[in-house]
């Protein structure tokens, strides 16, 4: 049975059972204020990124620009632009999706909601401090795990108290069958505080000495981006795609394989080769790296099964159109990340703008971009309100696809040429460096499409919470008069 | 039956596998690490940084330095790290774990927009040339992209004829004021850190060459030597 459960039979109502039936309006009442929260707060958080990310980017058309202030360093606003984006807006997207998700599969309302909203005013504090103690030099040092400690332990304790309210909505669940998006979205919840709390353990409160720092951070990074993104993305696009397209997902099995694989393998890369560990550290990575290939192919095959003939009377769905774009980047960054794991690519992309070009295609190009749709796609429900310009909607998706892609592409391009010309030791190195300035420089346009977008997210989302806003005041008016009407 | 038990159990058995195949185990092998004694000279290394230069390296974290160098020079046949100059080793393995114990944190650096800085210490002993490097490349590197550090340095007006402090990194001689750049204590400390770093030393990771290992025990001098001469002290690989 639960092989071919599809999640518009899970949510369907109606279908006659001993225990009483919780409509889902009535569920997406439950999630209406700690969700709603965490998108909001989301959404200020990648516009704040934006704003972040193209102060550093200015610093390669000019490196004199806002030189004098300490705080507007590049080795300042850079982490905090990449912080802002992983803590500021992933987590929190990821958190509210899942919850929202979770709930919803479970038939269930949300458990205890000011847990939720406690973790939230946590976890946001924590960020805040962070992205402060950041710009004011507190860093830790460790690339994605920069958030000082007074920062993440606020944030662990957020964490927790919004992982323990999915943990119990998922436990009084209605529906006792598992839909596949339910195995990753669970397994996600357990993965962030184990690779946080050691993470932090390790290297801020009581670090170990020497590189394993370096080792352990790298395991971290990884964990994070690849399996904490993999796990929430991919469980809501398989979730959100069937539900869109009124299609079962192409093949049950097929997810529950991209889930073993992708935890197995995707947890053990990205020890980069010619680092200064154990050279069985970077072997190691390399396997499970290529290994990786098999979840990125079984993603693309049942996506693309799912999706395949589909004319879409739906067709200009907002949502499914981030979701489908979000895929297509799934696999483009992945095999990107094979690709500069082998030893021969791994020599030239070593070092270069590929790297953090495939990153950025992963969080943003992936992540980012599934949850947008996985937010346009629940807001309305939430709210019960239509977006009021579904125009803009479609304005946010073209700004933030252009610009991931005139992000991401240059610097691809430009590592790899920045890699060949650093291997040629006859090339100086100030030409080298020099050499990547056309691409560094073109990838602004990106971030300033982005830019734009997140402020059309942030302008929908507000826009829509007036309307309900106004809606709610016209009611609470309405019942005002006609109370007193009757005191009179 | 209730898969939720069996879905934790996965995820626990997965996470478990990785966390100890990339924490525990690394850890095991070289996380108790210990200075080594270098057979030709009798020093213990690495060496522990001296308080200026420990501050530095905190200089060198709070301003984020390790997004755009890194300090990791990779081996003979991995690009051309060792051709550029900036590995200091007379061995075909260079950075390894033993350089960085006593890092904190460790900042290897995942790109390098500016070059390597793991030997700096020993390709650049000029300090004042480091100095005004900080407060602006482009009066030392010519076509620099590395931005300019003011906010390490202090701009104090002399009057006239007061001689300048002999800490002045440089002295302007304007038309209408006379002024002296003095570096703060912040990048006194990081150059003091800059001239820290330098991993030369052959241990035992890193074999000398078979040639230079035959006339008898090649001591870290000559070295020392060849590696500053290999590039010329006021240009060093920008």
């Amino acid at each position: 049975m639960s092989a071919t459960i599809s999640p518009s039979q899970s949510i369907s109502t109606g279908s006659p059972q001993a225990v009483p039936e919780i409509s889902a309006a009535e569920i997406d009442a439950s999630c209406r204020a700690p969700v709603m929260l965490l998108f909001l707060s989301a959404a200020g958080w990648v516009l704040a990124s934006s704003f972040f990310g193209i102060i550093a980017s200015l610093k390669f058309h000019k490196p004199v620009m806002l030189a004098d202030y300490s705080w507007l360093t590049y080795g300042r606003v850079h982490p905090a632009a990449s912080n802002a984006l992983v803590y500021g807006f992933g987590l929190q997207a990821g958190l509210g999706v899942l919850l929202w998700l979770v709930a919803h599969l479970g038939r269930t309302k949300l458990a205890s909601a000011p847990l939720v909203i406690a973790g939230w005013l946590f976890w946001n504090v924590g960020v805040t401090l962070g992205i402060l103690g950041i710009i004011g030099g507190d860093s830790t040092g460790y690339e994605m795990l920069e958030l000082p400690r007074y920062a993440s332990v606020p944030m662990f304790f957020g964490y927790l108290g919004i992982g323990l309210a999915g943990m119990l909505t998922f436990h009084q669940r209605r529906e006792r069958e598992l839909y596949i998006s339910q195995w990753f979205l669970l397994a996600a919840l357990f993965w962030f505080p184990w690779i946080y709390s050691s993470a932090n353990l390790l290297l801020v409160a009581k670090p170990v000495r020497g590189v394993m720092q370096a080792v352990i951070d790298a395991w971290y990074a990884n964990n994070l981006t690849t399996v904490w993104f993999g796990l929430v993305g991919l469980g809501a696009a398989f979730y959100l795609i069937p539900k869109i397209t009124k299609r079962p997902l192409a093949s049950h099995y097929l997810g529950l394989f991209t889930f073993w694989t992708l935890i197995i393998f995707g947890s053990w890369s990205r020890v980069p080769a010619g680092a200064p560990v154990p050279a069985w550290l970077p072997a190691l990575s390399t396997f499970a790296a290529v290994l990786t290939l098999v979840p990125i192919l079984a993603v693309a095959v049942n996506v693309k099964q799912t999706l395949c003939g589909y004319s879409g009377s739906e067709g200009c769905n907002p949502a499914l159109k981030f979701i489908a774009f979000g895929m297509a980047a799934y696999v483009l960054s992945g095999l990107m990340s094979v690709g500069a794991s082998l030893g021969r690519v791994s020599k030239i992309t070593n070092f270069t703008w590929f790297v953090p070009a495939q990153m950025q295609l992963v969080i943003y190009g992936f992540f980012a971009m599934t949850m947008f749709g996985a937010i346009y796609y629940i807001v309305p429900k939430l709210t019960q309100r239509e977006f009021c310009k579904p125009k803009m909607v479609a304005a946010h998706f073209w700004l933030a696809m252009l610009g991931i892609v005139l992000y991401a592409a240059p610097l691809a391009i430009g590592g790899v040429k920045q890699g060949l010309a650093l291997n040629d030791a006859k090339t100086p190195f100030l030409d080298v460096v020099t050499g990547t300035l056309p691409f560094l420089r073109a990838s602004t346009t990106g971030d300033l499409l982005m830019a734009v977008g997140h402020l059309i997210f942030l302008m929908n989302l507000a826009g829509l919470l007036v309307k309900l806003g106004h809606a709610s005041y016209k009611t609470a008016m309405s019942l005002n008069t006609k109370a007193a009407g009757v005191a009179s | 039956m209730n898969p939720g038990p069996l879905v934790f159990l996965a995820t626990f058995f997965a996470l478990a596998t990785s966390w100890l195949g990339f924490v525990v185990m690394p850890q095991l092998q070289i996380g108790r690490q210990q200075q080594v004694e270098i057979k030709d000279t009798g020093e213990m290394y690495p060496a522990r940084r001296p308080g200026l230069a420990k501050q530095g390296e905190e200089v060198y974290r709070a301003n984020g330095c390790y997004y755009c160098h890194s300090q990791q020079v990779r081996p003979l046949g991995f690009g051309t790290d060792v051709a550029r100059g900036w590995g200091a080793r007379p061995s075909p393995v260079q950075s390894v774990a033993q350089d960085y114990l006593y890092d904190q944190p460790v900042m290897l650096g995942s790109q390098r927009v500016g070059p390597d800085l793991t030997n700096i210490g020993l390709r650049q002993t000029n300090e004042v040339w480091l100095l005004s490097h900080l407060y602006n490349p482009q009066l030392t590197s010519k076509g620099s992209t590395m931005p300019p550090y003011p906010f390490l340095f202090m701009k104090s007006k002399l009057a006239l004829g007061e001689k300048p402090s002999p800490n002045a990194v440089f002295v302007v001689n304007g038309p209408k004021e006379n002024y002296e750049i003095l570096p703060t204590d912040k990048a006194k400390a990081l150059v003091a850190y800059l001239g820290s770093l330098h991993s030369e030393a052959i241990v035992f990771e890193t074999p000398p060459f078979p040639s230079t290992n035959a006339p008898a025990a090649s001591t870290n001098a000559p070295v020392i030597a060849t590696a500053t001469n290999s590039v010329p002290t006021n240009s060093p690989a920008k």
